[in-house]
């Protein structure tokens, strides 16, 4: 359901503000999202002024730099810090993005950053990502086959059928277009939402696959995939420059394929 | 938005009931009348401006023309058609509670109709000199 504030308990508050070391010439304020479950209490925003002359050029080295020497209970997911792992998704300066791709030097006055939103929060920037997964496991990531694969172990593909899974295979489910998503945010529960559609695309656009009618079978449904209006906040937040809406257009154009 | 209070599998609730196996007469029926209703809308602006100024009698003269009340009636029928169509698609969207979306989307159908059907009646009537 559509809603238009947060609840009570949701509502963030002012936090602590940590200084920067005495001496620093070059600071960037950073207002960090932070919530603590054992607490009970309102989230808070809590800044921190880093210094800069110290610190590497994204936005997760920073995060990192304030975790390492100013605030330990600051609580965020990363990984491999370039880009491959989508561990670092967040809310960055008013866009979903990947914290270890951002560079600081774009976000204006105080970097904002906040955990992906409309999902549980566990903790600080780290979101229940369970029903993502869920909805990802839903669509049976997998090669179906009746056919046993060849004697070589191989099944083949031309180049040109490999093509057709270019701007697919390369989506690292940070879920920044998911929870970039209005339609996601009111009926999460039942749409798919872009990342996982786009998923879907790829096992239909695969030539090995046999299973792509079923697949079409379970996606037709006004929720799982036509509650996506095209609202294209998916391909703008992206930050692997992917694009889920045109992966759900072609779900859509295979459906009408398929009628006639 | 996620209901953790059940103990039913993640998975479980990510299928929920499965595929309702429906939803692209819709879309492909909400693109229809979009395109439809280009010219329409054209023709009915046109004809409007066209008709600013005059009389009931220049009017209905007007309407008695079969392309004129003709295209009235489709003009009647697809906005309408497409109207209750996307006012669904509205409706499925915002409101959660599934008692209040479908009596809301009944009475946004009934609504839209309706009024279909009395533009249409009118065209007629005028048509045929009433």
């Amino acid at each position: 359901m559509v809603e238009f504030s947060l609840p009570k308990n949701s509502k963030p508050t002012k936090g602590k503000t940590f200084a920067a070391p005495a001496g620093a010439k070059n600071v960037k304020r950073f207002d960090v999202y932070r919530y603590d479950p054992d607490t009970g209490a309102n989230p808070r925003i809590d800044s921190y002024d880093v210094d800069m002359d110290t610190c590497g050029p994204m936005v997760l080295d920073a995060l990192l730099k304030i975790k390492d020497e100013v605030d330990q209970t600051l609580t965020l997911r990363r990984s491999c810090r370039e880009g491959i792992c989508g561990s670092c998704s967040m809310n960055i300066d008013g866009g979903n993005t990947l914290a270890c791709l951002k560079p600081i030097d774009e976000c204006k006055g105080a970097v904002k950053v906040y955990p992906l939103p409309h999902m549980p929060v566990i903790k600080d920037l780290v979101p229940d990502l369970t029903h993502v997964y869920a909805q990802y496991a839903s669509i049976e990531p997998w090669m179906k086959n009746d056919t046993p694969p060849p004697s070589s172990g191989e099944r083949l593909q031309s180049p040109e059928e490999r093509e057709k899974l270019d701007g697919l295979w390369e989506c690292i489910l940070c879920f920044c277009c998911t929870t970039s998503c209005p339609s996601y945010w009111w009926n999460g529960d039942r749409y798919l939402g872009p990342a996982i559609l786009l998923q879907a695309a790829r096992w239909i656009n695969d030539s090995r696959d046999e299973a792509t009618g079923e697949r079409l079978d379970d996606l037709e449904d006004p929720f799982k995939l036509y509650r996506c209006h095209t609202i294209m906040n998916c391909t703008n937040t992206c930050p692997k420059g992917l694009n889920p809406a045109k992966a759900i257009a072609d779900i859509k154009m295979k459906m009408v394929e398929r009628a006639g | 938005m996620f209901a953790s209070h059940n103990l039913r599998t993640p998975l479980g609730r990510a299928r929920g009931l499965g595929s309702a196996k429906e939803g692209l007469h819709h879309w492909w029926v909400q693109r229809l009348t979009s395109l439809a209703l280009i010219p329409l809308t054209v023709w009915f602006v046109a004809s409007v401006v066209g008709l600013a100024g005059s009389g009931y009698q220049e009017f209905a003269v007007w309407l008695s023309n079969p392309c004129n009340a003709a295209i009235m009636v489709l003009f009647f029928g697809v906005s309408l058609h497409h109207a209750q169509s996307g006012m669904q698609v509205v409706l499925e969207d915002y409101v959660s509670h599934h008692g209040w979306r479908i009596a809301s989307i009944i009475v946004v159908k009934f609504i839209c109709y309706g009024l279909a059907a009395l533009g249409i009646v009118s065209t007629l009537i005028v048509t045929f000199g009433g």
